[in-house]
């Protein structure tokens, strides 16, 4: 018997989702209009009024908003309520220039636990349940987005973060975790470790909530097996509050997004130009119900395909697939997001050439980062501890940059290709 | 005793070295000494070299990454406890050795070394109070 955290809402007709949305939007374009002169005078620059929106087949008339927008607007410029009212802020991982700081009001993270509330009972949860929640906790939406969804459905809530594995399978083993919610990748590796320790006996997991990055359907096989558990997808961005977004019901063919919260479209990243139903292109949302940071019509750069067909659990929001791709140039590599121009800041600043290759790979379903980096004559020496000084003094600034370790491996000078029109930076070896 | 060392940046991969060896062949400079630092990755090969401002600017020429700097070419008695003794006069006089390695071949029962230290001249002048006076770089075979 399939359970819904909000029946109502999860199972409701097309038609009754369409008078919430339409409703909804109306209200928070006039919102926008009102509170972020930013938008507004996007708005007015295609000469669009509030007035134009009646409804969700108006959607296409407002304009885009983009991950430059948000750099533009830091760290206050699409703020729609006074600070007075909000309570807090998450950001996206560290990444200066690109940082993403988003703002809630206390019915906002409401909502957002509700979201993740979802997920969680979609994944069988019930209050009977230990909820060990192993997503870094602090800027970082995950930790703090799963913890709330984990109490609104009354689980015993274990925040764990991210790391320090003894702890974390001390606490899974004597205190009987139920439910693990992480990145894969990690989960992957909590599974290995369960296993080299023989602990296998002693783990009470049931499911998986496993997000932040992708994996694939092989990967989710190896963590179900290994794990003895069903493992289910979660997808979300800071933009838009944070996981909770989408996620995976039992079917385990894609992920119901929130409709009644977040309005989908899929276009085309070249011209911006909406897609028919069931096309492959970007994912762009529309935040009909948040009142800090609420985002009108954002290009999330995922590239994927939205699905009406009826689902065996009963809930009929759209499904959207896994994310096939980006169409920007972002990475995500252990679940943060780097820019290939983050690299190439760094390099420069420590008197690097700008010319290098980026190889990522998965292993042990871990990803790893290998910057390729020609040796110059001013960073030669004759001397191997001054070359690895400055070696390590690289290694840190990319770690400070992006906030996970980058391997840097230095070669001869002018053997990565020179660009001739547009070069070749990234080399993802991973098969996801 | 004080002569040019060529440092140059190697990636590690096979035959890297042996492309350097072949520049230096087919323009007749001779290999006094060799010695490799090595890292994970890559290598810094180190040579004395019979002439050693063509060498580097050929080197250079090929692309390669490379620095000289002078470095000392110590007589050390061919004998057992010959090296014990030079070493006992650097540590008596207080000489951080960077790092050294042997030249090939010996000459009036001295072998010679190679040391990088920071101040080379200071060097030379504790060796020669010591009684060790080096040979020429011509009669080392360096010019």
């Amino acid at each position: 018997m399939e359970r819904y955290y909000q029946p109502e809402i999860e199972t409701a007709s097309r038609e009754q989702m369409l008078v919430w949305q339409n409703e909804r939007l109306v209200k928070q374009v006039q919102h926008v209009w009102d509170n972020v002169p930013y938008y507004r005078k996007k708005m007015e620059e295609k000469g669009v009024t509030p007035g134009d929106i009646h409804g969700v087949e108006d959607l296409h008339k407002l304009p885009f908003l983009t991950k430059d927008d948000l750099r533009e607007a830091y760290p206050y410029g699409l703020l729609a309520k006074p600070l007075g009212e909000c309570v807090r802020i998450q950001s996206t991982s560290g990444t200066t220039g690109r940082r993403v700081v988003a703002f809630y009001t206390q019915h906002d993270v409401d909502l957002w636990e509700d979201c993740c509330a979802r997920a969680i009972v979609a994944a069988g949860g019930t209050k009977e349940d230990v909820c060990h929640v192993s997503y870094g906790y602090g800027l970082f939406t995950g930790g703090p987005g799963l913890n709330g969804g984990s109490h609104k459905v009354g689980c015993l809530t274990l925040p764990m973060s991210s790391g320090n594995t003894d702890r974390q399978l001390q606490f899974m083993t004597d205190l009987g975790s139920t439910i693990l919610c992480c990145t894969p990748s990690y989960a992957a590796y909590l599974a290995e470790s369960i296993h080299e320790r023989g602990l296998q006996d002693q783990i009470k997991l049931k499911a998986g909530i496993f997000g932040a990055e992708a994996w694939s359907e092989e990967m989710r096989r190896d963590i179900e097996n290994k794990l003895g558990i069903k493992a289910y997808d979660i997808y979300g961005l800071t933009e838009t509050s944070g996981p909770g977004v989408s996620f995976e019901c039992s079917e385990q063919t894609g992920m119901h997004i929130n409709e009644d919260h977040f309005i989908p479209e899929i276009i085309d990243p070249d011209t911006g130009e909406v897609l028919p139903e069931g096309s492959k292109g970007e994912l762009v949302f529309t935040s009909i119900t948040k009142e800090a940071f609420p985002l009108l019509r954002y290009h999330t750069r995922d590239i994927c395909v939205l699905s009406r067909k009826k689902c065996s659990c009963g809930r009929t929001h759209v499904k959207m697939s896994k994310p096939m791709g980006r169409s920007d140039d972002m990475l995500i590599i252990r679940g943060v997001n780097v820019f290939p121009s983050q690299i190439e800041t760094v390099l420069l600043e420590q008197g690097y050439p700008a010319n290098y290759v980026m190889i990522v790979d998965r292993v042990n379903n871990s990803d790893t980062l290998e910057v390729q980096v020609e040796m110059t004559a001013e960073n030669f020496s004759d001397s191997l501890a001054q070359i690895t000084e400055k070696e390590k003094a690289l290694v840190s600034a990319l770690k400070a940059m992006l906030g996970i370790y980058a391997k840097v491996k230095l070669v001869a000078p002018k053997s990565i290709t020179r660009s001739e029109g547009k070069a070749v930076r990234v080399i993802d070896n991973r098969k996801i | 005793m004080i002569i040019q060392q060529i440092s140059i940046f190697l990636e590690n991969r096979a035959g890297q070295l042996s492309e350097i060896t072949d520049i230096l062949a087919q323009s007749n400079i001779d290999l006094r000494a060799i010695h490799i630092a090595e890292a994970t990755d890559y290598g810094v090969v180190r040579l004395i070299v019979s002439r050693p401002q063509e060498a580097a600017n050929l080197l250079w020429d090929k692309g390669y990454i490379l620095s000289t700097r002078p470095v000392v070419a110590a007589p050390v008695p061919d004998r057992p406890g010959g090296l014990a003794k030079v070493l006992h006069i650097l540590a008596d006089a207080g000489i951080d050795i960077n790092y050294m390695y042997s030249m090939f071949g010996s000459r009036d029962e001295m072998a010679y070394m190679i040391f990088r230290v920071k101040d080379v001249k200071h060097l030379c002048a504790v060796l020669e109070a010591n009684g060790l006076n080096g040979a020429t770089p011509e009669e080392l075979g360096i010019q």
